[in-house]
């Protein structure tokens, strides 16, 4: 029985995108992966090692403020006379750190959901009830109200931005295991009186990991940028931690004077940003779903 | 039905819908007057006895009108009042209302609407306190007169009904003053130059108000809030804009005539527009401060006050939060430089703005590293760069900083919390008062009294006999000699750090007429060419 | 089909319990009340305390969430306590505006984005799909303030041929007026869906250019034209429609910023001041209301299935 659930629809359109003969594919590949993998690494190493070698980001010289780019300060000096080079260098470690916890936490707590979803018919109902209700609230809200509950901090900016972004990680694995249990082999198994855990372990889960995978780096990417409006908005991480969208929104005001404090931090998202979608399609296109492609 | 889909029957139906819905465009209002306004904030609540926000009393001033009202020199002059007498022995006070007050509903202004408005803001405002407790009675002795009995001298009698800001006491008709004070009214009837339009207001975005035409104003020309309020235009209409950028974008597209507070780093781009003019219009400015709560340690200890105090360089939180220098001029009394109070007793304490000094100050204190936790309403910008520049200033003389972003909201709720840290409390927190709240002794930021007091809750009891005696003298001479008392009190607790004054410009387009320099701003007597 | 349309609204209704309790607990639970706001700056703790009694913020959560929830029956959303507008007017005021951005950056987004997916797919492997894939990745990349910023500077105040802010009604100002005070935020808030949908529509399209049946079809000598409308995209109509669906859902985040930029009186902004003012009933109300919007949408988008695929059926 096909499945005209949304899922089943969206799981095959992103997937179909792997079907492709032409040459093209084979060149996107292993350019793709290259090069925004290149670039990833590039921005992660600055993030690593960058806030070693700049200057104190939080330092305040009010002297100084609104200086345009120069051999003194590269970026130039924002209103209270903060280096902006330093605080985007910082802002890059947040914005990582930010896209990479949330993609892992998210697809984690997504991947145990939906196998249990999933396998265990009783839960499903309750498990992805509770997700339709959180994926009807608009995500940008929820967040907004959930920093406002518990402060801002670094580890609440995350969890908002997980929340989110779990419902759809949980039915794109539910969707893998529903149909993975259909299978000729999996039924096999468990004829064979093989337990549950070791069906997971062996069947179901090599399946879901490749979807996962690409669903990971969106995640990544959305969080990135969520994170940003997030900041804009005001709700976002406590200025004294330089992340891009909390350089760009302080910066707002400025656009028309001192338009490098959006400037720099935006090309710095959006390239990362970009980097890391371009990674996703790359993968997406050489990791091997064929499981999946049925789906 | 992929028939309608037909290029064909597409273009028809755009044809037909451009047509139809075009010929819907109104014919623009004949030669109405429309005077279009960016106000500071948004207008979220319309009762100006209930709250004290500067947003909502500027409201006020559009559909109300008061018994009396500050001019530019800051003296209470006649408003609603044709002319009163006073006893003897200055204990009774007769006003008469001028003839021909009417509400915006035809029904004639009484005296009896005017006690009901003063006894409903008498529940509210600290000034209003200290004159009803003087007071032994407040009548309407018919529909023209009051009347008002004190049981004891009270020097300013005058300047509190005649407040110019928060609260200020405006006159409603009885039936909406007789609502509970701690409850929002529901009728916005009011005797003053505009109308306001309650089935047009979109909170969060656009408030209307039309003229009214059966205001009579005085004959006095325009003074600060006194004088004669002509509208001079048929609507004013509020449009609050989030986005600074896009406010000064449209007042220079000229969709837009009047931009009420632009940030002061937008100035040189406004500057530069042959269109605009932008400018001081508050001759007192804004004084920062910095507050600390004296409830809880370290800052219970007045030596760790001082000491902070001391490491606090006006010049360092002006221009950083302000910019350029035109802006902002560094003060170091307590009262807005330039008013009556003005003194420099105590103030060295101020103006060591010297972090060597300070840590040497700290270090002589019994300090031990307890967190100093600030609370940074991020949303506010001036706000958010005072905090983080105290953060600064404090870790630079060794002490240990925690610095909590939030909200405004959150904010007015966590200061209003006496509990220790731990349990959600805080120790400095960073705000403003416009020139006029913090002229004279009496404003509520100066209190010693920590049950009746400000944010913060210093003690003292010597502040708080100085007060008092404040509010009965009545001479100048007297109110500089209890002025000064009063600031030498407040910095020897260190009740607060004064960060210096800054002025917020208006920015207008050149066909604007009419500007009333005042610290509040009115919209009466401005016409748009 | 009916008793598929019961089936569904049945079972929204625990989803629209659990979001109801959701928020309910969340915003009660947040630091921060409007009391204090409210009380102002001469506020007592006396006078703070009394303000929340009166709002019945003291009672207990349960007897607060049973006043809202019977409140809800009788159709009231509560009056907001700041305004003390009742929530269904004020979100009455600001739906339209929201309504019609998000109207017209569907109709902008498809317009666009199906012609150049499908034209992409069509002509496989060419500089034109090589851009469009390209863009449909820098499309996800660009923070939505950003461009609005940028835009605004460029169209509106270098180029002055376009309004820098502000909406229109069309039903006062008519038809083009209001268009032109919607391009630009249009354009802004479009770009992401634009990259989204394209993305789509190639790779759907594509597969299908690949199916036999179009093989046949050219063989029997019918027209590119006619086998990209009547093959390939109503075949690929199914996916696409999915993909529009969501992205209305995920839409709200961009109309709230988009909004703030362009100074839109719309829901967007109206939630965001609301959350930040903490005026509870306007939250809840506004969540609970476009929770309704979004299963709405979901009801719609698998309703459509059967239009465009008639082999589906409930």
């Amino acid at each position: 029985m096909t499945d005209h659930s949304q899922d089943a629809i969206m799981a095959d359109a992103v997937l179909s995108e792997r079907e492709d003969p032409s040459q093209l594919a084979g060149m996107l590949n292993n350019r793709a992966i290259f090069w925004g993998g290149a670039l990833l690494i590039l921005f992660a190493l600055i993030a690593a090692i960058g806030p070693f070698l700049t200057l104190d980001p939080t330092e305040l010289n009010p002297i100084k403020r609104l200086k345009s780019p120069s051999a003194e300060a590269w970026f130039g000096s924002d209103f209270l006379g903060r280096d902006i080079f330093s605080r985007v260098v910082y802002g890059a470690r947040v914005s990582l750190v930010v896209g990479i916890a949330v993609a892992l936490i998210s697809v984690g707590i997504g991947l145990i959901l939906g196998l249990v979803a999933g396998y265990v018919r009783v839960l499903d109902a309750v498990i992805m009830r509770t997700m339709d209700g959180l994926m009807s609230i608009p995500a940008i809200l929820l967040a907004i109200a959930l920093i406002s509950l518990s402060g801002a901090t670094l580890g609440t900016v995350i969890l908002a931005i997980v929340i989110p972004e779990v419902p759809r990680v949980v039915r794109l694995v539910r969707a893998v295991v529903l149909t993975v249990r259909e299978e000729p082999y999996v039924e096999a198994a468990i004829a064979a009186g093989t337990r549950l855990p070791l069906i997971l372990k062996r069947h179901i889960l090599p399946n879901t990991i490749a979807p996962l995978i690409v669903q990971a780096t969106y995640v990544c990417a959305s969080a990135m940028l969520t994170e940003s409006i997030l900041g804009f908005l005001g709700a976002g991480i406590p200025p004294e931690i330089p992340s891009w969208g909390n350089i760009m929104s302080e910066g707002r005001t400025y656009f028309q004077i001192s338009p490098w404090i959006i400037f720099f931090p935006g090309i710095g998202l959006a390239l990362t940003v970009l980097a890391v979608n371009i990674v996703g399609d790359g993968l997406r296109d050489t990791l091997d779903p064929r499981i999946a492609r049925k789906i | 039905m992929l028939r309608w889909f037909k290029p064909r029957n597409l273009s028809a139906i755009a044809v037909a819908l451009s047509v139809g819905l075009g010929g819907m465009a109104s014919t623009d209002a004949s030669a109405e007057s429309v005077l279009k306004v960016i106000p500071h904030a948004d207008l979220k609540n319309l009762d100006p006895i209930w709250t004290t926000a500067y947003i909502t009393r500027n409201h006020g001033y559009m559909i109300y009108d008061t018994l009396f009202a500050m001019d530019e020199s800051f003296t209470p002059q006649p408003q609603m009042v044709e002319d009163w007498t006073t006893s003897e022995d200055g204990l009774t006070w007769t006003f008469n209302l001028r003839a021909g007050l009417k509400w915006h509903d035809g029904a004639d202004v009484t005296a009896a609407d005017c006690v009901a408005s003063l006894e409903r803001w008498g529940k509210r405002d600290g000034m209003g306190q200290q004159l009803f407790g003087a007071m032994e009675s407040l009548t309407a002795e018919d529909a023209d007169t009051i009347v008002m009995k004190l049981s004891e001298p009270f020097g300013l009698v005058l300047e509190s009904i005649g407040k110019i800001s928060s609260n200020v006491p405006f006159m409603m008709p009885a039936r909406a003053a007789a609502t509970d004070a701690f409850e929002q009214i529901d009728d916005y009837t009011g005797s003053g130059p505009f109308v306001f339009q309650k089935d047009e207001w979109v909170p969060g975005s656009t408030v209307v108000y039309t003229k009214f035409d059966d205001y009579v104003p005085r004959s006095e020309p325009a003074s600060a809030a006194s004088g004669g309020k002509i509208a001079k235009v048929d609507k004013v209409i509020w449009t609050y804009f989030p986005d600074q950028t896009t406010a000064m974008n449209a007042l220079m597209a000229g969709e837009i005539d009047f931009f009420e507070s632009p940030s002061n780093d937008l100035m040189p781009i406004l500057d530069a527009n042959p269109d605009v003019t932008a400018e001081i219009n508050d001759p007192l400015g804004n004084i920062g401060f910095s507050r600390f709560n004296h409830l809880l340690p370290p800052f219970d200890d007045v030596d760790v006050r001082r000491a902070a105090i001391m490491a606090m360089k006006q010049e360092d939180y002006l221009a950083g939060a302000f910019g350029d220098q035109k802006f902002w001029k560094t003060c170091y009394s307590v009262f807005p430089c330039g008013t009556p109070l003005t003194n420099d007793v105590g103030s060295d304490l101020m103006r060591t703005g010297d972090i060597e000094a300070a840590k040497a100050a700290l270090a002589a204190t019994s300090y031990d590293g307890t967190p100093v936790v600030i609370m940074q309403p991020t949303d506010i910008p001036a706000l958010s760069a005072f905090s983080l520049i105290t953060a600064e200033k404090l870790r630079d003389i060794g002490m240990t900083v925690e610095v909590q972003a939030m909200d405004w909201s959150t904010l007015t709720s966590r200061r209003a919390l006496r509990d220790p840290v731990a349990d959600g409390g805080w120790n400095i927190f960073h705000t403003w008062w416009i020139g006029a709240d913090v002229i004279d002794p009496m404003a509520i930021a100066f209190s010693g009294n920590p049950d009746a007091g400000w944010f913060g809750w210093p003690t003292d009891a010597e502040l708080e006999t100085a007060r008092t005696a404040f509010a009965k003298a009545s001479t100048l001479d007297e109110k500089q000699e209890l002025g000064a008392k009063v600031q030498e009190r407040l910095w020897a607790i260190g009740a607060s750090g004064q960060l210096g004054q800054f002025f917020t410009p208006v920015a207008y387009r050149n066909n604007v007429e009419g500007l009333i320099k005042s610290p509040v701003q009115f919209f009466w007597n401005m016409s748009v060419e | 089909m009916y008793l598929y349309l019961l089936k569904r609204v049945l079972s929204t209704i625990p989803v629209v319990v659990i979001v109801v309790l959701f928020v309910f607990l969340m915003l009660r639970l947040a630091p921060g009340d409007p009391a204090a706001v409210i009380a102002g700056d001469y506020a007592t703790a006396e006078d703070v305390e009394r303000i929340r009694e009166q709002l019945g913020l003291n009672d207990a959560i349960p007897v607060q969430m049973y006043r809202w929830i019977t409140q809800l029956g009788s159709g009231d959303l509560g009056t907001a306590i700041f305004s003390k507008l009742p929530v269904t007017t004020l979100i009455g005021q600001r739906l339209e505006p929201t309504l019609l951005l998000s109207l017209t950056t569907i109709v902008f987004t498809v317009l666009i984005a199906v012609p150049l997916g499908t034209l992409a797919a069509y002509k496989a492997g060419s500089w034109i799909d090589r851009f469009v894939m390209l863009f449909s990745v820098a499309g996800f990349s660009v923070p939505v303030f950003v461009l609005g910023y940028i835009l605004i500077y460029v169209l509106a105040m270098h180029l002055q041929i376009l309004p820098v802010q502000g909406y229109k009604s069309p039903f006062e100002h008519g038809f083009w007026i209001f268009l032109r005070h919607m391009v630009l935020p249009t354009m802004t808030l479009s770009v992401i869906y634009i990259a989204l949908i394209a993305r789509m529509t190639r790779a759907s399209v594509q597969e299908i250019l690949q199916e036999d049946y179009v093989r046949t079809a050219r063989a029997k000598g019918q027209s590119e034209f006619k086998i990209l409308m009547r093959h390939a995209l109503r075949n690929a109509a199914v996916p696409i429609v999915t993909v529009i669906g969501l992205g209305i859902a995920l839409m709200i985040g961009g109309v709230v910023v988009t909004e703030s930029v362009y100074n839109i009186p719309g829901l967007g902004r109206l939630v965001l001041d609301a959350v930040l003012a903490r005026d509870y009933p306007v939250i809840q109300g506004l969540i609970l209301f476009f929770s309704f919007v979004y299963i709405l949408i979901n009801l719609l988008i698998d309703l459509s299935y059967t239009f465009f695929d008639p082999r589906i059926r409930y």
